[in-house]
């Protein structure tokens, strides 16, 4: 905010001396002045009735007037004056410079304020930079102590080190100086030991020479007969022959057994190298034909137009098995070169996998590893289970030809499968006989509804017949007796029979339903005597359960 | 598995004989010779002192008894049970004897290693090898018995002799470059001869058979050195097992070491089968319980069963650190053994006394872990096939193959503390010996 400076307005007179001091400060220093003189409070009415009084009086009207119109002209404003002397007051003029005065009061204050703004900005600005200031001040002094506590630590460290390495020095010293001490030591016990022992030496031969003196006869051998030799030959003497003899047979032996030595390492050789021919094979074959990129050909060109070279001569080389060193230098070495080329490609294909993996690019025959594992490992699982199932398979397969062979397997099995027969067999015995009950009581019942049904059928007949016989006695006493027992009664016996057979029948299925025939009027007695005749039908049939054979034959003979 | 009976035994002299027929075994100073089959007993010899040495003549014709103490030896036949044979070294006194590769030639070191003579038991003619060294493996014979390596010292220098065996006469004589020799063993294929130094210094010389020197070998300086050395079957590999808990494996071609193997006392590789063995608490059928109790089944709720228990790598095993300043120190790698097809190589840590180290030779890994309840006392590869027989000082042999592994408890009444075990050459039966008793353990075909 700027300063609010109140001047204390000068003297109060109407000396204009002041008043042109005061204005001329004013031109002179206008920027710094105007704050001074715009930042002036207006005063209260009173003051600027006094403030203004005091520049113009009646006194001095025309003093100020003519002041004022110089001040204006030299300004730039035309004269307030109507003429250029005179004393008329040209109103017009006065009010135009008046406006004219008042527009460019306005443009001052507006500038003035534009110029406070950025004043204020700028303060602002500058008590922001102040502060930065300050805590990068703070800042630096912060580091600074840290970097003089780390200085101090570093030192003490690197004065630490120095101990220990000093401390170590020390320790080596001594360990050095305890290895002499045990190698002095070591050096006079030996002398001491070879001392003693010459003296141990002497006493010996000391004793020997005694004991030999002694000339003991004890020292000997008593055996009762001398045994023979293990390989049954004769003992020889000690010759020059034999010594040499010995010599060529240790040399013998001493040769067998490097040769024996020599080709195993033959061996061994021949299948390294094998193996390494091999590998430098697998090697090649594995390695890209290089020609997508040009920039490597050029590189591996001359390389591998002299590994090809490189392994015509060896190919030819070792086809007549040599062994030299440089034969065996030359394939180390080209095999050493091929494995830094796999190397290098596999490394290039593991940086074109991780780009594809990345998403960068999209080569259709770079397969990233993870789809390759999991195949592989798919693979190697079907193969797994193919390899049960053969095993499986096999064993089984063994199982079955192998056990037509073993007597005791056979038997078991044949003892096994008798087993099983005779359990069905057993089981459909079963069965059998259940279904043959069944079949008993069925047939039975039958039978039984058969002599009940004959029965039946014979109260019937026999009932027909009566009532038949009533009949026609009733119609005809006399008439036809004896012709109508006759005939009717061979045939009233069949259809008595017949008819009691069906009316058992009926009786037997529909038990409570009455007769409903074309006999009518006497249902109700021949009914009775049917039920009754049923009855006794039924307790017939009951006692002729026992004989249903006979009952059926009956039955049979009747209806034949 | 069949065992037989427990018999008598003093020293822990138990022996089959070479062709695998009869097992010898001393008592105090009775000889016992036994059918390995029925166990019957086909001989029975007296001796004139308490026996100290047994061995079997190659042709398992003869057997000699040293006495030590008297300083005699006594040879058997056991075609002619009325044929005798003995040997007086008199005032020279007696501490080694052994038999010569044809079985007619008896070898006797006289006290304080004055002389080595060759007694002969076909001709009446005695042969002297003076100067022998006194170290442990001073003699050593070629596989097919040509030709004998005798180490020897004179004027404070370490020398090898090499002999022929048929006539004794001498075929090298060099020195060798060691501060103190301790040991010579000949290669299997008996080209090569390894000799190696004190454990004060760990070196090894390779010499030909014609007395070259192939190779030597330093691993390091200072600290204590070779314990133990095996070569292969096949003389491809010669194993070395030093103090400071690892076996280094050298070939044949370059005589350089190609491996190393560690022996520590956590194994994390998860492709080592670590066996465990535990103990099964004895379940008792109580109806069967009679009172008083029977001897077998008194002797069956004490005695606890065990079996072995496949344990999770990494498995953390039982280590101990001798004491620093006594002699001889129980530590490093104090067995070793290749297995007769050349695929397997088992040994022993002595800071872990309780496991058995097993080591595929063709992957060259650590294949097997055998833990153990009490400190493995020996362990013997089956003469035919893959097969390890190990004993732990309690009365259960072990048995571990390829196939599995199994503990068996020997069905003995008392104590029978297994110290020692021995294959007979065809590997169908062991013998399995305890300080005062010894029994015989047959096995099937395929039996793990």
């Amino acid at each position: 905010m700027g300063d609010w400076k109140t001047i204390t307005v000068p003297v109060l007179s109407s000396d204009s001396k002041n008043i042109f001091q005061y204005t001329s400060e004013k031109k002179m220093s206008a920027p710094s002045m105007n704050s001074q003189v715009l930042r002036l409070p207006l005063p209260s009415s009173k003051n600027m009735h006094s403030f203004f009084s005091a520049f113009c009086t009646e006194e001095n009207f025309e003093q100020s007037i003519s002041y004022l119109n110089r001040e204006l002209t030299t300004l730039g404003f035309p004269s307030i004056y109507v003429e250029s002397k005179g004393k008329e007051l040209n109103l017009i003029s006065i009010i135009n410079c008046m406006n004219e005065l008042l527009v460019r009061q306005h443009k001052n204050l507006r500038a003035q304020e534009e110029v406070e703004v950025q004043h204020l900005k700028l303060s602002s600005d500058m008590d922001h930079l102040q502060n930065c200031y300050a805590k990068l001040k703070e800042q630096l002094e912060l580091s600074k102590r840290e970097i003089v506590g780390l200085q101090e630590r570093d030192r003490q460290l690197q004065s630490k080190n120095r101990n220990l390495h000093q401390l170590l020095k020390n320790e080596k010293d001594e360990v050095q100086k305890l290895q002499n001490i045990i190698s002095s030591r070591a050096t006079q016990y030996n002398h001491d030991m070879k001392r003693k022992e010459r003296e141990y030496n002497k006493l010996k031969e000391r004793l020997h020479q005694l004991v030999m003196n002694k000339k003991d006869k004890k020292i000997a051998m008593e055996v009762l007969n001398y045994v023979g030799r293990a390989d049954g030959k004769r003992g020889a003497w000690r010759t020059d022959k034999t010594e040499a003899r010995n010599e060529e047979e240790m040399y013998k032996v001493l040769l067998s057994d490097y040769e024996q030595r020599q080709k195993q390492l033959l061996v061994e050789n021949a299948e390294l190298k094998k193996v390494l021919q091999q590998m430098k094979k697998e090697i090649i074959s594995l390695l890209p034909p290089q020609k997508q990129k040009p920039k490597e050909r050029s590189e591996d060109g001359p390389v591998l137009s002299d590994l090809e070279e490189d392994i015509g001569e060896l190919n030819k080389e070792n086809m007549w098995e040599l062994s030299c060193e440089t034969v065996r230098e030359q394939l180390t070495n080209s095999i050493r070169k091929q494995w830094r080329m796999l190397k290098n490609h596999v490394e290039k294909l593991d940086n074109q996998v991780s780009r594809v993996h990345s998403g960068a690019l999209n080569e259709k025959d770079v397969i990233s590893r993870e789809d390759h594992e999991l195949q592989t490992e798919k693979l190697e699982l079907e193969i797994q289970q193919c390899k049960e199932m053969i095993k499986t398979q096999q064993q089984l397969l063994q199982q079955q030809l192998m056990s037509p062979c073993d007597d005791d397997t056979t038997l078991l099995l044949q003892d096994c499968y008798l087993l099983e027969e005779r359990e069905r067999l057993q089981e459909e015995w079963t069965l059998f006989r259940e279904q043959k009950k069944n079949f008993e009581k069925e047939r039975r019942s039958f039978t039984e509804a058969a002599i009940r049904l004959g029965l039946e059928r014979k109260a019937f007949e026999e009932d027909r017949g009566a009532w038949l016989k009533q009949q026609f006695l009733s119609m005809s006493t006399d008439y036809k007796h004896s012709e109508n027992v006759t005939t009717p009664s061979a045939f009233l016996g069949s259809s008595d029979q017949d008819n009691r057979l069906l009316k058992s029948t009926s009786q037997q299925r529909k038990p409570h339903c009455m007769l409903s025939g074309p006999v009518s009027a006497e249902p109700c007695q021949t009914s009775q005597y049917i039920i009754r005749n049923s009855s006794s039908a039924a307790s017939k049939k009951a006692a002729g359960d026992s004989k249903p054979n006979q009952w059926v034959e009956s039955d049979k003979e009747e209806t034949e | 598995m069949d065992f037989s009976e427990l018999f008598k035994l003093s020293g822990l002299l138990g022996r089959f004989s070479p062709d695998g027929k009869c097992l010898a075994s001393c008592v105090q100073y009775r000889l016992v010779v036994r059918d390995v089959n029925t166990l019957q007993i086909l001989q029975l010899y007296t001796c004139l002192d308490q026996i100290q040495y047994i061995e079997w003549s190659s042709d398992s014709l003869f057997i000699l008894c040293a006495m030590y103490k008297r300083g005699i030896v006594q040879v058997w036949s056991l075609e002619q049970p009325d044929w005798h044979c003995k040997i007086d070294e008199g005032s020279a006194g007696l501490v080694a004897s052994c038999w010569s590769p044809d079985g007619r030639h008896i070898l006797n070191t006289t006290e304080f290693h004055l002389r080595i003579t060759v007694w002969s038991l076909c001709t009446k003619s005695v042969s002297y090898i003076k100067y022998p060294k006194a170290c442990q493996q001073g003699i050593a014979f070629t596989r097919d018995g040509r030709y004998m390596a005798v180490a020897e010292r004179r004027d404070c220098k370490d020398f090898i002799s090499i002999f022929v065996c048929s006539d004794w006469q001498l075929l090298r004589h060099f020195d060798t470059e060691t501060q103190d020799l301790f040991g010579i063993e000949w290669a299997p294929n008996g080209c090569v001869l390894a000799a190696w130094d004190t454990c004060l210094e760990y070196k090894i010389l390779l010499y030909s058979l014609d007395g070259r020197l192939l190779s030597t070998y330093r691993a390091y300086e200072w600290s204590l050195g070779i314990k133990s050395i095996a070569w292969s079957p096949s003389s491809q590999f010669l194993a070395i097992g030093s103090y400071d808990e690892k076996v280094r494996i050298l070939n044949h071609v370059t005589w350089k070491k190609i491996t190393e193997f560690e022996h520590p006392a956590t194994i994390a590789n998860k492709r080592t089968i670590v066996y465990k063995e535990v103990e099964k608490s004895p379940s008792v059928a109580t109806e069967r319980l009679s009172f008083p109790p029977t001897r077998a089944l008194a002797s069956s709720l004490f005695s606890t069963q065990s079996k072995y228990d496949v344990s999770q790598v990494p498995v953390s095993l039982q280590y101990v650190k001798p004491v620093a300043d006594r002699a001889n120190p129980k530590m490093g790698i104090g067995m070793l053994a290749f297995s007769p097809d050349n695929c397997f190589l088992a040994t022993k840590n002595d800071n872990i006394p309780n496991a058995v180290w097993i080591w595929d030779i063709q992957k060259l890994k650590l294949f097997v872990v055998l833990e153990q309840l009490c400190a493995i006392q020996s362990f013997q590869w089956d003469p035919r096939q893959p097969r390890l027989a190990v004993c732990t000082g309690n009365s259960r042999v072990y048995l571990w193959s390829p196939a599995g592994c199994v503990a068996v408890q020997v069905p003995v009444e008392g104590d029978f503390q297994i110290v020692s075990l021995s294959w007979r050459s065809s590997g169908d039966s062991m013998a399995l010996l305890s300080k005062d008793n010894f029994c015989v353990c047959y096995l099937e075909r395929e039996e793990v």
